[in-house]
């Protein structure tokens, strides 16, 4: 997008669009809805991790004064699933059960207790069979059955998806090198842990269903419903609620939304579920637990010749994103260093526990953290600086990748000067116990395709003026990350008035049209671009009536808009002037990515318009007697193409860095017996006030020239080199590797342990699971300076090929 | 329907009586005034139903919301006679004459109080599900001590978790409010 002189609104640190809602406790969540008449629902789930439904009598239940309706399996037959290719759920189990919290029955009640009493008794008997709960079992045949059918899976033992490709000339890659290194890592589960639960209330009127909900993905929902409940779209509404945070949690349609859309219709009346905090546990769709091995070749001097990835995740019960997790384990670390042959093997299983699926930084926060730690580790092999290691690699911008990720603006450099500039990293005192370490990421700007294969839009916005002035309506929603401040700026900005002049109407289905949700921190960039294109379409309807009025012609560019004007009018007449010459007033825009991926089938995960790029320098200090690791300070670099707002930017990033601190130091979504070991707030630890160190955060903006007005995304890349950064810094102290996340105290122990008895300094992994991959899709590389997309690229592949058949 | 009142429900089985005893035994309904937010509010309620629940329930002050209902998050913080403490954990027939406050009786949308101002011009509320709680906690923190270091704040709050913030802009916020509230 050609950049504009001033930018009056978009670039500066304002307050959020909902702030006061929010501040006052006037904003309305999901859970805060009370209709007249409305029902309560529990829902009955597995205590068991894996067995068979022989029979469920609801009987009691039924009979219980209060009790308005009980489902059960039989009543919600249809399986869904989040991808099309893994249409595994339901949304009340009726054949078997795969984990602890897995949904069998449901009941609406005029209040919640008697509802949660009716569930305890309807009677379920179970035919239990042997629980696989960890990757080396899910890679052995199973002495009973495997947890999903192999009609749906296709694949041997607990198999969910296999993944091979190599890109380049790998052997040769490696013949290239001086020196081979080999690592194992391991990166534990964790749950997103939004402070506000899971929770949706549905109504059904004149045949119209309408759920509100505190969800992600509205459109998503919408589809799902329509699909399970075998409804027309058009006779389903989905409502985003005030959403309480999501960080990937509530990207999946879940069986509560489904539940209570088919209570509301059997009931004829409102219906809500609020989830438990234990049943948030239990939804999860967390990180992956990734079990990774990686093999780099480099030249004396530093240089990556080639590189060879092994992955297996634990996926939990089901798909959920799953298929295109195990993509993004090996997707990204093209993104940020300049690999010319690489390959990477993927693997997904299935296990008896909580279903994972996307996390803040979905798929890539495991193999980021095994890279950096990696390259470390190959610096102290070379005896080089692991940072002039690393940036003597780093992509430059404008470039394609081996695996043909097409890099567009990069500031990796900038962040990199940044950071260590701020933290002193080169002149940091050496001293036992403290130490600094440094890492870099990138991150999508929202993938490049949808989860479902269409043409169409992946953001569309309506812009309605009038003579009371303007509303903006799109799908995107609001979860807390300023989706609708960044409409309203845009909007605003284009039009030359405030951001609290614009009005917004956001993820309602009934009224705006399709965004496809906040998830792969899509909606700046999409919704961005499809909201300023409306804008500029309704900038021209202003501008013109303004100008007939004024008597200008031909050039309309002396028409000045902003500051609450239009030429010579105020922005309110030019809304009046532009309705009496042109009738009703609307204008529309949208955005679709263009083209990216490569020649080859699964070349669709992966592509971005664009990716944000982040450095980080973490210092600490680390007790060698307790094995205490406390993080003194974290700065911060984050290129996000430009700031639309810094301050919602900041916010972002500082989140992030909070997160990645969590999940390195201390968050585990771990199982005992099957069972998850600690579904509670208490037990489940997370950061707290007094755990937080200070962070020094520096927005780097490289204006993409895709994004509106430059911008990219903030809200997932800035966690990933939180993590490897404090394992770098745990080395720089005390001489040990902790090749596993979280690093806890009793990891470091073992670490000195094994370095004071002379063993290698580590605790991690001992070795990788044997796993079929199977044969390699194998790829010719690109021309590293190709940067076509769209069509120009498809005519391209269309030429190779017709070449290749010739 | 009174869900206590067992005379209107219709006839059923024997084992269904017992459940329903079960879950009912020892239940009574107290007739209960409190005061929230400066005003006298009568309420009848089931002795066993908590404060969170009868704020938001029985008098639809939603403002305060709940994380976990176990004392565990800190996110349905009230203030009982300007201390802060966990409704979900609190009994209203514990409370009597203490003065309860909530969100909804600090400042409102036209006048906000400056640890909200601060709040919203900081960004110190992303999704803001954890705010209520979090300024009823800097409230009582300012009022007690108007001049905290940024330890004490986080001390102060630590028992409040957030999972957006990274709690960066919310100490940030309580600094601003303190300092404008010394200086204004």
């Amino acid at each position: 997008m050609a950049e504009r002189q001033e930018l009056k609104v978009v670039g500066r640190p304002l307050p959020r669009v909902d702030a006061a809602a929010k501040v006052t406790g006037v904003a309305v969540y999901a859970d805060d809805l009370h209709l007249p008449r409305m029902l309560h629902c529990r829902i009955l789930r597995s205590p068991h991790p894996h067995a068979r439904i022989v029979s469920v009598d609801a009987t009691a239940a039924r009979r219980i004064p209060g009790v308005k309706a009980v489902l059960t399996g039989q009543d919600l037959p249809i399986r869904f699933g989040i991808l099309p290719v893994s249409q595994d759920e339901r949304a009340l189990e009726s054949e078997k059960v795969r984990y602890v919290g897995d949904p069998v029955a449901a009941v609406a009640a005029v209040e919640e207790e008697i509802a949660e009493a009716a569930l305890r008794s309807i009677r379920v008997e179970y035919e239990l069979l042997q629980p696989v709960m960890s990757i080396e079992e899910a890679l052995q045949e199973p002495p009973d059955e495997p947890i999903h059918d192999r009609a749906y899976t296709r694949q041997p033992a607990n198999l969910h998806r296999r993944v091979n490709y190599e890109f380049g000339d790998l052997e040769a890659g490696f013949a290239a090198a001086d020196h081979v290194r080999e690592d194992v890592f391991f990166f534990q589960g964790n749950t997103h842990l939004p402070m506000e639960q899971h929770s949706a209330v549905a109504t059904y009127v004149d045949g119209r269903l309408t759920l509100w909900s505190s969800t992600q993905v509205v459109h998503y929902v919408h589809r799902t419903l329509a699909k399970v409940l075998e409804l027309p779209m058009n006779r389903v509404r989905v409502i985003g609620a005030v959403h309480g945070g999501g960080f990937g949690g509530k990207t999946d349609p879940f069986s509560h939304e489904i539940v209570v859309a088919r209570l509301a219709m059997v009931t004829g009346r409102p219906v809500k579920c609020t989830l438990t905090r234990e049943e948030v546990f239990y939804a999860h769709r967390g990180r992956h637990p990734v079990m990774m091995w990686v093999r780099t070749g480099v030249t004396r001097g530093g240089r990556i010749t080639g590189q060879h990835w092994r992955t297996a995740l634990d996926g939990g019960a089901y798909g959920s994103y799953g298929a295109a997790s195990v993509f993004y384990t090996g997707t990204l670390q093209t993104v940020t260093y300049d690999i010319p042959a690489y390959k990477f093997e993927g693997v997904r299983v299935f296990t008896n526990k909580a279903p994972c699926g996307p996390k803040r930084g979905h798929g890539t926060p495991q193999p980021r953290f095994a890279l950096e730690l990696h390259l470390e580790k190959i610096a102290v092999d070379l005896g080089l600086d692991p940072v002039e290691l690393k940036r003597q690699n780093f992509v430059k911008p404008f470039t394609r990748s081996v695996n043909w990720l097409r890099v567009t603006s990069c500031g990796l450099e900038e962040c990199t000067e940044k950071v260590l500039a701020a933290s002193g990293y080169r002149r940091r005192e050496r001293r036992p116990g403290r130490g600094m370490g440094f890492a870099v990421s990138a991150y999508m700007s929202g993938a490049g395709t949808a989860i479902y294969w269409n043409d169409m839009p992946h953001s569309e916005v309506n812009l309605k003026v009038d003579r009371t002035g303007v509303t903006a309506f799109c799908g995107a929603m609001e979860i807390g990350q300023g989706s609708d401040s960044v409409l309203a700026l845009v909007v605003a900005e284009e039009l030359g008035i405030g951001p609290g002049e614009v009005r917004l109407t956001t993820a309602d289905t009934d009224l705006t049209p399709v965004d496809l949700g906040s998830y792969s921190s899509r909606v700046t960039f999409m919704a961005g671009n499809a909201a300023l294109e409306a804008a500029r379409r309704m900038r021209l309807l202003l501008v013109e009536a303004v100008a007939e009025k004024m008597g200008v012609r031909g050039d309309l560019s002396e028409i000045e808009v902003g500051d609450g004007r239009v030429g010579d009018f105020s922005f309110e007449e030019a809304c009046e002037l532009a309705t009496a010459r042109f009738g009703a007033l609307s204008s529309t825009g949208s955005y679709t990515p263009p083209r990216m991926g490569g020649p080859f089938k699964g070349s669709g995960v992966g592509p971005s318009p664009a990716y944000s790029y982040s450095a980080c320098v973490l210092a600490l200090e680390a007790d060698a007697r307790t094995g205490l690791v406390r993080v003194e300070r974290v700065w911060i670099a984050h290129d996000v193409g430009r700031a639309i707002n810094p301050l919602l930017v900041a916010g972002q990033v500082e989140g992030s860095v909070y997160m990645g601190l969590g999940e390195a130091l201390m968050e585990e979504q771990a199982y005992r017996k099957g069972r998850h070991k600690w579904p509670s707030m208490l037990e489940y630890k997370s950061p707290t006030f007094v755990d937080m160190p200070e962070v020094e955060t520096f927005i780097v903006e490289t204006i993409d020239p895709e994004g509106p007005y430059g911008a990219k995304e903030a809200g997932q890349g800035p966690l990933l080199p939180v993590i490897p950064a404090l394992n770098a810094a745990l080395h720089d102290a005390l001489g040990i590797w902790i090749d596993e996340v979280p690093v806890t105290p009793e990891k470091v122990l073992r670490a000195l342990e094994a370095k004071s008895k002379g063993q290698p300094p580590r605790h991690g992994p001992k070795g990788f699971p044997a796993v079929d991959y199977g044969a390699p899709i194998r790829v010719e590389p690109p021309d590293p300076r190709d940067m076509r997309v769209g069509e120009e690229l498809e005519a391209a592949f269309r030429e190779a090929e017709g070449r290749r058949l010739c | 329907m009174n869900k206590f009142d067992l005379r209107l429900a219709r006839p059923y089985a024997p084992q269904q009586f017992a459940m329903l005893n079960e879950l009912y035994r020892d239940v009574q309904r107290e007739a209960l005034r409190l005061r929230v937010n400066g005003e006298d509010v009568e309420i009848l309620v089931p002795v066993h139903k908590t404060l969170l629940e009868v704020l938001r329930e029985d008098m639809g002050l939603t403002g305060t919301k709940h994380g976990c209902e176990l004392g565990e998050c800190g996110t349905c913080t009230v203030l009982v006679d300007g201390r802060p403490q966990l409704s979900c954990l609190l009994l209203p027939i514990q409370l009597g004459r203490n003065e309860i406050t909530t969100v909804e009786g600090l400042g409102g949308t036209a006048q906000l109080t400056p640890l909200q101002q601060a709040f919203a011009e900081l960004g110190a509320a992303q999704c803001g599900y954890c705010t209520p709680a979090m300024l009823l906690a800097a409230t009582s923190l300012l009022r007690q001590e108007p001049k905290p270091t940024r330890q004490t704040i986080r001390e102060a709050l630590a028992g409040n978790l957030c999972r957006c913030t990274g709690y960066v802009k919310i100490v940030e916020a309580v600094e601003l409010a303190a300092e404008r509230t010394r200086h204004g």
